[in-house]
């Protein structure tokens, strides 16, 4: 059960730790709703947020330090951790240990961290899993402004009269952003909204153009914008000329090769009139923001494709104005505030490079840093493979899932697996990582720990601890702290409260303002604790305007931004061998890997089995079946999924989440399957466009099984959770099981309920203990088991009564109750059935379906979905 | 109206009596009718003698076709004397105490005898049968004592139950390997068992009995089985089944087969004027125990005797239920053959199996739960292609969507 802490009860404001939305939340561990006060949601949450709670409790917690496979004390395990750091350190030098951080951290963590590496350790390996996020903005950002700063706020997105949403699925991966937007598109439906995506996907919905655009043609595209605006006159001469550096080179590579605009169309894969339509919309219309998210940044030439849409912007002078400016919005709670601090292998700390001298110096002298860095560390892909080339002895991973989430994942398993030193700090006590660990911490989760996050809007907020620290877990800023104190730091590392840490660095950033950043934090410098605590949302610059580069003085040198030529990559040719592109990304109720999404049962009703997405035509190409089961493979990795049809995508698209880990299925770690090239400037690795192929696989039997049981070792398998303890399992596999094999994946039982027709292959099991309760339940038949999953989920650790015993075999209690189809608005579980029923009885807008059924009046997320309902 | 036609019904039991309705039904008046009956009183219900045993009953309850009932309809009912001899030449059949009777159509409905246990001892006091009313009432006067029941069937499981109720300590000794093994399989048979063994029966199975042991004095004293074994015993009870009395038959030169005297598709024998129905007579190789067949066979006798002459007997296969309170079991058809089977399991509520073959139900046994009885003999007596139903067939009818139900 979950324990508040002392003072709970009483309602604590703290932020979301989900998208880079940073919504405000208010919660005493019972109640959660969206703070009514916070600028980014005003309310507002979207369906993860809202089940946060049903995301906690100690089952499944990593609750105390382990080495290898005993558990030990804290003191053990940091001596241990410090010792073999200080082996590795002394016999191979500081490049030889690194950290692998996560933009779940809060900043206090990070910033300890970055502190530790770069300032005291003496190596800046030290990189994150934002780098598979966002780090091609925050190169393009650098290149552009001098800085790694978002001009803009969210409430440009409602002052814009164009909003141009590319590479980006707001409406699932940003959900309240997406809603702030459609809620303003509805009281101003004059406001254009254009999506660039190569998927017509939910956020579509809001569109009015889609252009569905051929992957990794966004260069091509934002450079045909700057040539259209340039020969339609569009362009703010007299901004570029004030304020900008290189628009002619620039606009020169944008013609380059550019012949006409049918042209261009046809290599875009887009009707010429759309493009066009674009065009005229973006250099006709002053107030024009353009979001951008994982489909720019996640790509081979991501750095360009950020700076090929801020060239439009600065071509225009639509940046730091109300209304108008590029945004790139990131994908985690906390991307930013790591950016903030430099927990990135190439930066150094608070906006400043690590190879600047002056920056250097000044940031050694603020740290007393004996033995500051000098040279980039390595970014994610290299230091795993430096850790596969055995260079790298020792790692420490803290808040990421580094097995599920860098590309060729396979690889970096078995990198992991073969390295001396792996260090694990996490909250949940079984990932795909940990597996991979030789010493496992356990860290604090989202309700316990305490400290700053800022979202994509540069304002910080707090996540503020409203429950008791479960077993021993600990903040990862201690426990840097405590290893920082052991390997012999201990005065720069004294820290004994975040407010500590928070000051420190609100203190530090005055080095970037002494650089000319806009990065300054200084006004918090001397907050006291209570001020700490009291922390209400911020936007940095403190006290300043909304929007940075207002003035059109920019973080370079010289004060101009600098518009940065970006030539088209060479056309990606596919093979007869992976004719396919697969895509990858998030869906709307899961979050990366499940490790806290995957403890919330009701989050796993939109989607519950690993997937593959394919437009109707190309699975009838390639002998696929809705519903059926596909392996997917790339020169990297396999992958055994179900099929979903989605006429969304085109011809040659396959569509996968990135959501799916071992924990929850035999194989679907989509980045297994992902090659690891990354854009040479930011080191982001390519997630979206993956040579692929695919083929059927026809299992000759299915199964269900539920229970408290492990994974069984069949050909397909997935999982959900059914409550903290239990798992529903989705079998199949091609060598029926004898009765053997699949007694082997239950419980031992008191009773066992069975079904056999071995000639026809149905199997069917329930296992009772001695106080008649169902322990495990499991079917298996030569075509896919139906079951009244939702009643039989209900049925287990419950006695079983005598009525039911028949039915409960059936998996059905027989009650002539019929099957709903699956969950749309997961908020209130209304299913399609109901919808269907809603609509015959006369609902024919969405909030008339809202008014019969309740779907989509909680967090609206599935509003695209019901509209559909309503239309068809 | 001249003299009417001889009909002489040899036998008494319930075979005998469902005709006597029957041809009441059909013609009453049609024949001069005269019954022989072995047994001193009217016609009782036989199965019942279990419940009578077990004390669920009474012997008024048993009594279906008192004396009056014959009186009421003008037929003749002799009993207590046994028939003798049959003179098929003069159509004429002759009883112990002397008398004969003229027959124009003569029915043989003699039933059937227990079968004796074939070792040495089986004609010491003490060694009873469980067949007839006069056996019940031995039963029941029994003073507590040690009783062994040879016989795993219904008879002796039911004899064996009744007798636990009446607080008399039992042991079921039964040959095969689980009990009922003519009427359930191997699961259904050992949950049997486990029930019964719950409520206080003690079993050997495997084991026959060798000998029965004398107390010196002429009374049974103990069953020594197979290996060696020796159960102490103050009464033995026979259900080891029974033996078609086809004596009579024989000796008339009727054609009597390895086991029952042979009729045809219309119950006639030989003899175009004498029919047989019931435990005694064997038709297309096959006898019969259960009471379904029994009034089927009387329906289409008496449909012949009426002169009707429009049914033909065909056998059906029969669903057996057990008649103990409170252990239901339903059993049909083939279950055990060549053929698919389906089992369902819960070792607190019902066993189910299922054999199909081309699917279609060949046969089922259903233990505990027999509420689906009537769906599954509808099924299996309709030879209905469950293809379809395959995956909700175990679950019965509400699962099947009520389809025959």
């Amino acid at each position: 059960m979950r324990q508040t802490i002392p003072h709970a009860g009483e309602p604590v404001r703290s932020t979301c730790p989900y998208c880079g939305v940073g919504c405000g939340l208010i919660s005493d561990g019972d109640n959660l709703r969206g703070d009514p006060d916070h600028p980014a949601n005003r309310g507002r949450l979207c369906v993860k947020g809202s089940s946060l709670l049903e995301t906690l409790g100690e089952h499944g917690r990593l609750l105390s330090p382990r080495i290898g496979d005993r558990t030990v004390s804290w003191e053990r395990a940091l001596d241990e951790v410090a010792e073999r750091f200080r082996r590795v350190i002394d016999e191979h030098g500081p490049d030889a240990v690194a950290l692998y951080v996560s933009g779940q951290l809060l900043t206090e963590d990070y910033y300890v961290a970055n502190k530790l590496m770069k300032g005291f350790i003496g190596s800046a390996n030290i990189d994150t899993n934002s780098r598979l996020c966002m780090s091609s903005a925050v190169v393009a950002h650098k290149r552009a402004f001098g800085e790694d700063v978002v001009p803009g706020c969210y409430q440009d997105l409602e002052l814009a009269d164009l909003v141009v949403l590319t590479g980006s699925n707001t409406a699932w991966a940003h959900p309240i952003v997406y809603q702030r937007l459609a809620a303003e598109k509805k009281r101003r439906p004059a406001m254009k909204i254009v999506v660039i995506d190569p998927r017509r996907t939910a956020t579509c919905d809001l569109a009015d153009l889609h252009l569905p655009i051929r992957p990794g043609q966004d260069v091509a595209l934002f450079n045909g914008l700057l040539a259209w605006l340039d020969q339609h006159q569009a362009v703010d001469r007299a901004y570029l000329e004030a304020h900008t550096r290189g628009f002619d080179a620039t606009l020169a590579q944008a013609r380059d090769g550019l012949g006409s605009w049918s042209g261009l169309a046809a290599q875009l894969g887009l009707a010429q009139a759309d493009l066009e339509c674009f065009y005229q919309w973006f250099a006709a219309t002053g107030r024009t923001v353009t979001l951008f998210s994982q489909g720019i940044n996640q790509a081979r030439n991501g750095t360009d494709q950020g700076n090929a849409i801020i060239n439009a912007h600065l071509a225009t002078g639509r940046v730091g104005r109300p209304g108008a400016g590029p945004f790139s919005i990131t994908g985690q709670p906390n991307a930013m505030g790591g950016r903030e601090v430099g927990g990135l292998a190439n930066q150094l700390a608070v906006h400043l490079e690590l190879d600047n001298p002056a920056h250097h110096q000044a940031v050694a002298d603020f740290w007393g840093a004996p033995a500051l860095a000098r040279r980039p560390g390595l970014m994610a892909v290299d230091l795993f493979r430096a850790i596969e080339a055995g260079t790298v002895k020792a790692v420490w991973i803290i808040a990421t899932n580094p097995v599920d989430s860098l590309p060729e994942a396979d690889r970096v398993r078995a990198a992991l697996r073969a390295c001396d030193t792996v260090v694990v700090s996490d909250c949940v006590s079984d990932t795909d990582t940990l597996e991979c660990a030789d010493i496992a911490l356990p860290a604090l989760a989202w309700g316990e720990k305490d400290g700053t996050v800022t979202n994509s809007e540069r304002v910080i907020s707090r996540q503020r601890s409203f429950l008791a620290a479960p077993g021993e877990a600990r903040p990862d800023w201690w426990a840097l702290c405590q290893v920082a104190k052991r390997l012999g730091f201990a005065d720069a590392f004294d820290y004994r409260h975040p407010a500590q840490i928070f000051r420190e660095y609100a203190a530090m950033t005055g080095l970037a303002r002494r650089f000319g950043k806009c990065l300054d934090l200084t006004a918090a410098a001397a907050l006291t604790d209570s001020g700490y605590q009291q922390w209400t949302p911020r936007r940095w610059p403190f006290g300043e305007s909304e929007r940075c580069f207002s003035d059109a003085r920019f973080s370079t040198a010289d004060g101009r931004a600098r518009l940065i030529p970006c030539a088209p990559p060479p056309a990606e040719c596919r093979s007869a061998e992976l004719p396919l592109t697969l895509n990858s990304g998030r869906l709307r109720d899961q979050w990366h890997t499940m490790t806290r999404t995957g403890r919330a049962p009701m989050l796993f009703s939109h989607r519950d089995e690993p997937f593959v997405e394919i437009a109707p035509r190309t699975a009838a190409r390639f002998g696929l079946e809705q519903g059926g089961y596909a392996r997917v493979r790339s020169a990297a990795g396999e992958a055994l999924v179900k099929v979903r049809f989605d006429d969304g995508l085109a011809e040659q698209a396959l569509f996968m989440p990135l959501h799916w880990t071992d924990r929850f299925t035999g194989r679907a770690r989509v980045d297994a399957l992902v090659p690891a090239l990354t854009d040479p400037h930011s080191g982001q690795p390519a997630f979206k466009h993956t040579p692929a192929m695919i083929q059927p696989w026809q299992p000759r039997w299915h199964g269900l099984l539920l229970g408290a049981m492990a994974a069984p070792a069949v050909d397909y398998w997935a999982r959900v959770p059914v409550d903290a303890h239990h798992w529903r399992y989705q079998l199949a596999g091609q060598a029926m099981p004898d009765e053997t094999t699949f007694m082997a994946w239950l419980p031992e039982a008191e009773h066992w309920l069975s079904l056999d027709d071995s000639a026809a292959g149905h199997h069917r099991r329930v296992a009772l203990d001695r106080h008649n309760r169902i322990i495990a339940w499991l079917a298996l038949a030569p075509e896919p088991v139906h079951a009244n999953l939702e009643w039989l989920a209900g049925c287990l650790a419950q006695p079983v009564a005598d009525g039911q015993r028949a039915g409960l075999l059936l998996g059905d209690p027989g009650d002539g109750g019929v099957d709903l189809g699956v969950v749309v608005c997961t908020c209130f579980q209304v299913r399609e059935g109901q919808l269907r029923a809603a609509v015959e009885q006369g609902a024919r807008t969405v909030s008339e379906l809202g008014l019969s059924c309740r779907a989509g009046t909680n967090c609206g997320s599935c509003i695209p979905e019901l509209k559909r309902f309503v239309a068809d | 109206m001249g003299e009417r036609p001889a009909l002489v019904v040899v036998g008494n039991g319930m075979a005998a009596c469902r005709l006597l309705e029957e041809l009441n039904r059909l013609t009453p008046s049609r024949y001069r009718i005269t019954v022989i009956g072995d047994e001193p009183g009217g016609g009782y219900n036989r199965v019942m003698l279990s419940p009578l045993l077990a004390g669920g009953t009474d012997e008024a309850t048993l009594l279906t076709h008192p004396r009056a009932w014959y009186q009421e309809r003008g037929i003749e009912l002799i009993t207590g004397t046994p028939v003798t001899r049959i003179d098929r030449t003069r159509r004429r059949v002759h009883t112990a105490d002397g008398r004969e009777f003229a027959y124009h159509r003569l029915v043989l409905a003699t039933g059937a005898a227990p079968r004796s246990l074939p070792v040495p001892g089986a004609d010491l006091n003490g060694v009873l049968g469980f067949r007839d009313l006069r056996d019940a009432r031995h039963l029941l006067a029994l003073p507590r004592c040690r009783v062994v029941v040879v016989g795993g069937g219904f008879l002796g499981l039911e004899a064996a139950e009744a007798l636990l109720r009446r607080g008399h300590s039992v042991t079921l000794v039964h040959g095969r390997s689980h009990l009922l093994n003519q009427q359930l399989d191997a699961v259904a048979g050992a949950r049997l068992q486990r029930d019964l063994q719950q409520r206080g029966l003690a079993f050997v199975l495997g084991q026959r009995p060798a000998a029965l042991e004398d107390d010196g004095h002429g009374k049974v004293a103990a069953v020594r089985l197979t290996d060696g074994r020796r159960l102490p015993a103050d009464v033995v009870v026979q259900a080891i089944g029974i033996v078609p009395r086809a004596q009579l038959a024989r000796d008339c030169g009727l054609a009597v087969g390895a086991r029952g005297i042979r009729v045809d598709d219309t119950l006639q024998t030989f003899d175009p004027r004498i029919y047989a129905i019931g435990e005694c007579v064997e038709h297309r190789g096959r006898t019969f125990g259960l009471v379904a067949p029994l009034f089927e066979q009387a329906r289409v006798c008496a449909s012949h005797l009426a002169e009707l002459g429009h049914r033909r007997y065909r056998f059906e296969g029969t669903v057996t239920r057990l008649k103990i309170a409170g252990i239901d079991v339903l059993s049909a058809g083939d279950f055990e053959g060549e053929g698919e089977v389906i089992t369902v399991q819960d070792p607190a509520g019902g066993y189910r199996r299922l054999l199909l073959r081309d699917g279609r139900l060949a046969g089922l046994v259903l233990y505990g739960d027999v509420s689906d009885g009537p769906f599954y003999e509808r099924l299996w007596r309709e030879g209905r292609d469950l293809g379809a139903l395959r995956l909700t067939l175990p679950f019965g009818a509400a699962a099947c969507g009520d389809v025959a139900a």
